[in-house]
């Protein structure tokens, strides 16, 4: 029962970053029906953002602290949110009347630019991420290790949810981007800015995956310029299992695919680890192709 | 093109084919080996052409079929240990054979239950599959798993790669230009309209990814006998989207174009890493080396990539809106 309980908070936290990725993703989709394929990538430059700031940080807050956490996942995330919408102003935006296929590859270019760059710029080996939260794990419960990083995985996870739903069901944005994802024709000729909504839900996914980037450095102290291909594409999955377009779906997506993972990763299948998150979305894609919270879609002639 | 003058053009780049291969046969150049992987290029970008291009479907999964062919040839010819070279060549053409249905088999498992699906969606669920076979062989011991399949012979030489490439552009054209194969255009183009008059979608979709499985698990095989040594990470996502890349810069369904887009683009960064090499040349002192070009290489690649989706997003070498098909 500890075991299971264990693998279940385990779980929880690799899910929450998944989750926080998968956002992203779905927010894009749920617009402009594409796959940001740097999304991916995105996370990975939130974490080496907080790589570079947290040296910078020190000299003003001490650290590890709270406060330094704080201010470290702040920066990043606007910096990664600013990346965001330099990425859809400069590589996306020219191509909206193209074919969908040429923004796929574009997407793949910009993913595969932010990875070489990064090999480039910050080295191809993995680097070790500095300790910006107090890292400790909590005894007390008989049988568990919980560190207080998976707890603040867990919390930020929770307050970026609030905000987010926050965001798009109560402010006058977030409105914009529901009608634009539900008829873009018909959002703008209701007066609503298309460009600038699209900039806005770039860069707040973005921001959202910065913010995943940082905690799974938190998590997982070893960042590399590659370290976003595989979190990006479970992510996806995440998203399609949630239903994609569908916010609480990508979340749930998120949640579902991270602990099923840390349950196979902790049995005797522990090598096919990578490989569930995939067999995942192709179950659910026969099954129910719209996804677990989504709506049909039916194809008109 | 004419049927008969198609046939005679294929004959002729085989035979061709045969005598630069006895021209080259002691030949161990660097660049004889850069023309292999032109060649098995070419294979993987036209075979993918037919599904993405002519099929409108959107596959992101061609190294796993790929994966499967190189495994499945590589084992069979590491059973040979004769010294009979035409056995040898018997033995090769039938493993390589051998890798193409195993890959064929594949497209049609992974075919029949996921072509129902959509455009991106298909994408993603193509790339799940290419990702789950990478995780099996990775979990195969008796081939490695994820530390690598060695290759006994280095059969591959310029005849089997440029040949096999003829055959399989002369297979591939000759399909979708004969009467069965207009229904593959039919889909692309629309496939609503083309169920109504008659044409069944999915079959010509499965038709499509098997035979384009096919002929990636050909050059698969063609690819482990030319490098000797295999590995799970060789063929991941990573060499899937160069495919596709060859596909979509060439045009969608323009085969010359795809050729010379793989030609170009396994090029590109061998050609990039050379001039990297270069420090005596007119013009290039000695403090300003090329060097950074190889540091850079992949970023170059990766903006050209970019700068040329952004530019001529129908694909580079076409230059006129498709009339016929």
């Amino acid at each position: 029962m500890t075991e299971f309980l264990q693998q279940l908070i385990n779980g929880l936290a690799d899910g929450s970053i998944l989750a926080l990725i998968a956002l992203g993703y779905t927010m894009v989709y749920g617009i402009l029906r594409f796959i940001n394929f740097a999304h991916g990538d995105v996370f990975m430059i939130g974490a080496f953002a907080g790589f570079y700031l947290t040296p910078k940080i020190a000299a003003f807050l001490p650290t590890p602290s709270i406060w330094a956490g704080v201010v470290v996942m702040a920066l990043s995330m606007a910096l990664c949110a600013v990346l965001g919408i330099i990425i859809e102003r400069f590589a996306y935006r020219p191509l909206r009347r193209s074919p969908k296929l040429a923004v796929l590859i574009t997407a793949i270019g910009v993913s595969l630019f932010l990875e070489y760059a990064g090999q480039l710029f910050f080295g191809a080996a993995p680097r070790s991420f500095p300790q910006i939260i107090p890292v400790k794990p909590i005894t007390g419960i008989p049988g568990l290790t919980i560190n207080t990083s998976q707890i603040v995985v867990l919390v930020v996870t929770i307050l970026l949810l609030i905000v987010l739903r926050f965001i798009v069901l109560k402010t006058k944005i977030g409105m914009a981007m529901r009608a634009l994802s539900f008829n873009p024709e018909a959002a703008a000729l209701m007066g609503v800015n298309t460009d600038v909504v699209i900039s806005f839900t770039f860069g707040l996914g973005s921001a959202l995956a910065a913010a995943a980037g940082i905690l799974y450095a938190v998590n997982f102290p070893a960042i590399d310029p590659l370290m976003g291909v595989l979190p990006g594409l479970k992510a996806f999955c995440a998203a399609v299992l949630g239903g994609i377009g569908n916010l609480p779906g990508a979340a749930l997506g998120g949640l579902i695919i991270g602990i099923v993972e840390t349950f196979v990763g902790g049995s005797e299948l522990s090598t096919y680890r990578d490989a569930i998150a995939f067999a995942i979305l192709i179950l659910i894609l026969l099954i129910k192709p719209s996804g677990l919270l989504g709506k049909k879609d039916i194809e008109k002639v | 093109m004419n049927f008969h003058r198609a046939k005679t053009l294929l004959l002729a780049a085989v035979a061709l084919c045969f005598v630069i291969s006895l021209v080259l046969k002691n030949n161990q150049s660097y660049w004889l080996y850069v023309s292999y992987d032109i060649g098995i290029n070419i294979i993987l970008a036209v075979s993918l052409n037919l599904i993405n291009g002519y099929t409108g479907q959107f596959s992101l999964g061609h190294a796993g079929f790929m994966a499967m062919g190189a495994y499945t040839a590589a084992v069979i010819t590491n059973q040979f240990t004769g010294s009979n070279p035409a056995l040898a060549g018997a033995i090769f053409l039938g493993a390589l054979f051998a890798g193409g249905l195993a890959a064929a088999a594949g497209g049609l498992i992974v075919g029949i239950p996921t072509l129902r699906l959509r455009g991106d969606y298909l994408a993603i669920v193509t790339l799940g599959f290419g990702e789950i076979i990478r995780v099996i062989l990775q979990n195969i011991d008796a081939v490695g798993g994820p530390r690598g399949y060695s290759v006994m012979h280095s059969w591959t030489n310029f005849f089997w790669t440029f040949g096999i490439a003829a055959v399989t552009i002369y297979v591939i054209l000759a399909l979708v230009h004969s009467t069965y194969g207009r229904g593959f255009i039919a889909v692309q183009d629309d496939e609503i309209a083309a169920s109504a008059v008659g044409i069944n979608p999915t079959r010509y979709k499965v038709t499509a990814f098997v035979v384009g499985a096919f002929f990636a698990g050909i050059a698969g095989g063609l690819y482990a006998h030319a490098k000797s040594f295999i590995s799970p990470d060789g063929f991941g996502f990573m060499k899937s989207i160069e495919i596709v890349v060859m596909v979509i810069l060439g045009g969608m369904g323009n085969t010359p174009g795809v050729i010379l887009a793989a030609v170009l683009l396994t090029l590109l960064p061998v050609g990039l890493d050379n001039l990297g090499d270069i420090q005596s040349l007119p013009g290039i002192s000695a403090d300003h080396p090329l060097s950074w070009v190889k540091d850079t290489r992949m970023v170059i690649y990766s903006l050209l990539l970019i700068v040329l989706m952004l530019t001529r997003p129908q694909g580079l070498f076409v230059f006129k809106k498709r009339t016929t098909a």
